[in-house]
């Protein structure tokens, strides 16, 4: 699958003035969303080689066209309870910023869901919720057909933690 | 049609950096005093176009600076000067300053003022250390406020005729020959011109900064519209510059083409006829460029006058734009040699001469026989044979020129991490192994799409293309990592100029062997190899040598030796350092070891020598209080020994007491590849690079011992070693606990060994090394990763690492014990 599958998924390709379009996806019955210019491409899931001691959210790394991409389980990252991979269960691939550059990392996810094209003034700051996802990483909520989505700021989210760049590791 | 100039600028530093390097070679290649007139021409010829090249790009000091430095050159060259060590070293000094001056540019700045002005006096004061009165002249150009001799000597001519390098719109120097109020110049270029790179607007463009032109176009040579090539410059221009600048401000402005063109510069009215005369005393040769020169006048002056006072506006553009888009023959690159085949060999004696070197040898005692030899040497080709000349110049300008245009540095490229130059060889036969594997890989294909599997002659066609595809496979990839190879020589290149500068300052006598330069490595391995190969060889000639009293007295030649050699094993470079010196004193080393408590007093005195000598590589072992009492500078043994082992390599020292001492430096070739056994623990595959193992071995349970209940160390020969579960270090369940049931590798890492638990041994093969950091971050344990032939990602285990790791707090691993 590759980024065109993602795109022909929306109904509604082009975004309008003021508006940026969101990859959604679904996990434990949620949907969020994405920044859709983030997203290299889609994946099916495949095995991955572990990186030893690791936090467990980091199933590993796969070999994507030449280059070696960590692959977070987002479940796992949200401390979400565990789901066993089957056929919907696909990895997102990422463009994720920090302060030195760019790195490019997968997020397992339990299926992708839509693409959403939403006003920026759409968007609601989270409110302080006990859920599951630390608000840090919730770039706004945003309401589509009566449905609400999570978008995240994956940068916050992926550079956050064990993730982070040039860790504790020599 | 405008250029931006500042697209060529790289590739002038490159190559203005390559011919100081070959400056520096040929100056270190002078010493003696014996004069080798290809060096002098060699070290003149790199000045000459730095100069060149700097004034092009407006780069005025550096070229005011060479201006002055190509003029005692060029008095060498002639054979006026005498070649000394003095002047030897000042022309060091010189091309070190140059250098900074370079890189100073590149980095978009300018060297401090006073320094290059220093420099700038030394070798003036050298040029007219024979005929003093002249010193004040010739400083002129560099901006002093001496006052101006008067010119009574010949040499004190020199100073004023010798040509003003600035072609950027600073004013004229004072100058008494500039004291005419302009110049006539016929320009006529030869159809190879603009095929050389040079775009007459551009030159137009520079006199107009003189002063106020007129341009009187002669569009004669025109040929009909259906002959026309849309390269060759038909056009042939008048030009009348209205200005007080000198003549050689002139010439500078068509120095790039000379020899490319007809060109005849004379003054505007009479007087300055007089002045010209008595700026050169010797009158020989302004007579030798009239000739010809009036010619030519004679030929253009009658075809027409119109003034026009914009240069740039109409004429020089119409040959380059105007002819192309019609000229359907335009790519029918066959010379069409009729209209100026007659002109060129004309003027064949003499249009070199007549522009820069006019100006270059002023002072030349004999200007009708000197002449001749040196312009052929420093202008391109001579043109006396017409068919040759412009398929020679053309092409190697064609060649260089679209590769600097591709990258377009519009930013200013940071020092030279973007580019190499690489040979047109490698890259062929890079081309070459691509077509084999696309034809192999169409093959492949097509036995594929027509595959049945119960065909066993299409199954063994098959096969073939399989092994012939992975035979095309790895020599692509060995020609790709070729590419990134440069041979040695690029990094012992600055040991000769060092050694000499060192010994000189040591009062040493040292000569310096090298061997094994065309021994090609890696860039990057090269790049960070450098700074611990100059340590090295400055403490062999720093500690290592003996001054040439000590050195008699021990019965040795004066003479010390440091020889350095390369050489390849392996997927290995090595690279020795041997000097036939005092070699190190093993209880020197000794004390200083005890005294900082590395060393117990009661194991010195068995410890075997190499081990002692490994302690200079200890950290705070310091240099300077080491062996000798010179002063050490820069950075220690331990960092070198920390970049080698960065590099992946290791070093090692042998030494003998009076006979001197060999440092051996073993590297990879390439830090893209590795040289690895694929191990196996719990169900996951490492690699372990080939060069961290000493030997793998089944265990036996009889050499296997605990130390304080806990720690295991292994007996292998008359060694302990501790016992390194890789499984325990990981968090992996291994195939079996029992160390009987798989397999101990000895690696070394870092100085210390370990015995590295492993379930089984795969293959071992080659591979890529990915990083890790890029995407994820570093890993301890892990150097990075690579994939497997069946697209899987391995990682590269660290050996360091891994026993550091072992030995942190809150694994359950043995210490280690005593060796």
């Amino acid at each position: 699958m590759s980024m065109n599958t993602a795109l022909e998924m929306g109904e509604n390709p082009q975004p309008g003035e003021g508006e940026a379009q969101y990859l959604t996806f679904l996990m434990d019955g949620e949907e969020y969303g994405v920044d859709i210019l983030r997203v290299q491409e889609i994946r099916g899931w495949d095995s991955v080689t572990a990186i030893p001691n690791s936090p467990p959210y980091l199933k590993g790394v796969i070999n994507l066209r030449g280059s070696v991409v960590p692959i977070v389980d987002l479940r796992l990252r949200f401390g979400l309870p565990p789901l066993e991979y089957g056929p919907t269960t696909v990895v997102i691939i990422l463009r994720v910023e920090h302060d030195r550059g760019e790195r490019v990392m997968g997020i397992v996810v339990d299926a992708v869901s839509d693409v959403h094209n939403l006003p920026a003034e759409g968007m609601k700051p989270p409110p302080d919720f006990g859920g599951a996802v630390d608000l840090d990483f919730i770039a706004g909520l945003a309401l589509v057909d009566e449905r609400m989505i999570v978008v995240l700021d994956i940068d916050r989210l992926l550079n956050s933690g064990e993730l982070a760049p040039e860790g504790d590791a020599p | 049609m405008s250029i931006d100039v500042s697209q060529f600028y790289q590739t002038f530093f490159e190559e203005s950096l390559e011919g100081l390097d070959s400056m520096e070679a040929a100056l270190l290649g002078l010493d003696t005093g014996a004069v080798d007139l290809d060096a002098i021409h060699a070290i003149f010829r790199a000045a000459h176009s730095i100069k060149g090249g700097s004034a092009t790009f407006g780069f005025t000091q550096m070229a005011e600076f060479t201006h002055v430095m190509e003029t005692l050159l060029d008095e060498m060259r002639e054979g006026r000067r005498e070649v000394t060590q003095e002047a030897v070293n000042l022309l060091l000094n010189s091309v070190d300053l140059l250098r900074e001056m370079i890189e100073a540019a590149q980095a978009g700045t300018t060297v401090d003022e006073a320094q290059v002005g220093e420099v700038q006096r030394r070798l003036e004061a050298m040029l007219h250390g024979e005929a003093a009165a002249a010193a004040p002249v010739e400083a002129a150009p560099a901006e002093d406020a001496t006052p101006p001799a008067q010119a009574g000597e010949p040499p004190a001519a020199e100073a004023p005729a010798a040509e003003t390098p600035a072609t950027d719109e600073e004013g004229p120097a004072p100058d008494p020959a500039g004291a005419t109020t302009g110049w006539r110049i016929v320009f006529r270029p030869y159809e190879h011109l603009l095929r050389t790179g040079n775009d007459p607007v551009r030159m137009f463009r520079e006199l107009g900064f003189l002063g106020e032109t007129e341009v009187t176009l002669d569009d004669s040579r025109l040929p009909p519209f259906e002959d026309m090539d849309p390269e060759v410059p038909y056009l042939a221009w008048t030009l009348v510059v209205h200005t007080d600048a000198p003549r050689d401000r002139v010439e500078a402005v068509f120095e790039w083409v000379e020899g490319d063109c007809e060109l005849d510069i004379q003054p505007l009215g009479g007087a300055d006829e007089a002045t010209s005369v008595a700026a050169d005393p010797h009158g020989e040769a302004a007579p030798e460029e009239t000739p010809e020169a009036t010619a030519a006048e004679a030929e253009t002056a009658a075809s027409g006058e119109t003034p026009k006072a914009a240069p740039e506006a109409a004429a020089p553009d119409e040959p380059a734009a105007e002819p192309a888009p019609e000229a359907p023959a335009a790519e029918a690159h066959d010379e069409p040699p009729a209209p100026q085949a007659a002109s060129v060999p004309e003027p064949a004696p003499a249009p070199a001469p007549e522009s820069t070197p006019a100006a270059e040898r002023p002072a030349a005692p004999a200007p009708a026989a000197q002449p001749a030899p040196a312009p052929a040497a420093q202008a391109a080709p001579s043109p006396a044979p017409p068919s040759s000349q412009p398929s020679t110049q053309a092409a190697p300008t064609a060649k260089a020129s679209p590769t600097p245009a591709k990258p377009k540095p519009a930013a200013r490229p940071k020092g030279d991490a973007g580019s190499i130059r690489v040979s047109i060889d490698k890259v062929d036969a890079l081309i070459n192994m691509v077509g084999e594997l696309v034809i192999t890989q169409s093959m492949l294909s097509q036995i594929g799409d027509d595959f049945d599997a119960f065909d066993l002659a299409a199954f063994e066609k098959l096969k073939d293309g399989l092994a012939q595809l992975e035979r095309n496979t790895r020599e692509l990839q060995e020609s790709v990592m070729r590419i990134r190879m440069l041979p040695i020589s690029f990094a012992f290149s600055r040991f000769p100029r060092m050694v000499r500068d060192l010994s000189q300052k040591l009062n040493k006598k040292i000569e310096l062997r090298l061997s094994g330069e065309s021994t090609e490595l890696d860039k990057t391995v090269m790049e960070k190899i450098g700074d611990p190969l100059v340590h090295l060889v400055r403490n062999s000639v720093d500690h290592g040598i003996e001054p040439p009293e000590e050195r008699l007295a021990a019965g040795k030649p004066e003479t010390g030796v440091v020889h350095l050699n390369a050489y390849h094993q392996g997927g290995n470079i090595v690279i020795e350092i041997e000097d036939d010196g005092r070699g190190l004193d093993r209880d020197k080393i000794l004390a200083k070891a005890v005294e900082r408590g590395l060393v117990q007093p009661e194991e010195a005195a068995q410890l075997p020598d190499e081990r002692v000598f490994d302690l200079i590589f200890e950290p705070g072992f310091s240099t300077a209080e080491q062996v000798s009492d010179v002063s050490g500078r820069g950075v220690g043994m331990d960092v070198v020994k920390r970049n080698i082992r960065e590099l992946g390599g290791t070093i090692e020292i042998a030494s003998r007491p009076g006979e001197g001492t060999t440092l051996t430096i073993r590297l990879p070739l390439t830090l893209a590849i590795l040289d690895g056994q694929l191990v196996q623990v719990g169900g996951e595959t490492y690699i372990l690079p080939l060069v961290s193992i000493v030997e793998s071995l089944q265990v036996d349970p009889n050499h296997l011992n605990q130390v304080a209940g806990q720690a295991e160390v292994y007996q292998v020969r008359d060694e302990f070693v501790p016992v390194v579960r890789l499984h325990q270090v990981f968090g992996l369940t291994p195939r079996s606990e029992r160390l009987e049931d798989g397999l101990l590798v000895i690696v070394e890492g870092d100085g210390q060994r370990a015995g590295l638990f492993v379930d089984d041994l795969l293959g071992q093969q080659q591979v890529v090394i990915k990083s890790l950091e890029c995407n994820y971050k570093p890993v301890q344990g892990i150097s990075g990763a690579t994939i497997l032939g069946d697209g899987t990602v391995a990682l590269i285990l660290d050996v360091a690492g891994l026993i550091r790791l072992a030995k942190a707090p809150g694994l359950r691993t043995p210490r280690e014990a005593a060796a």
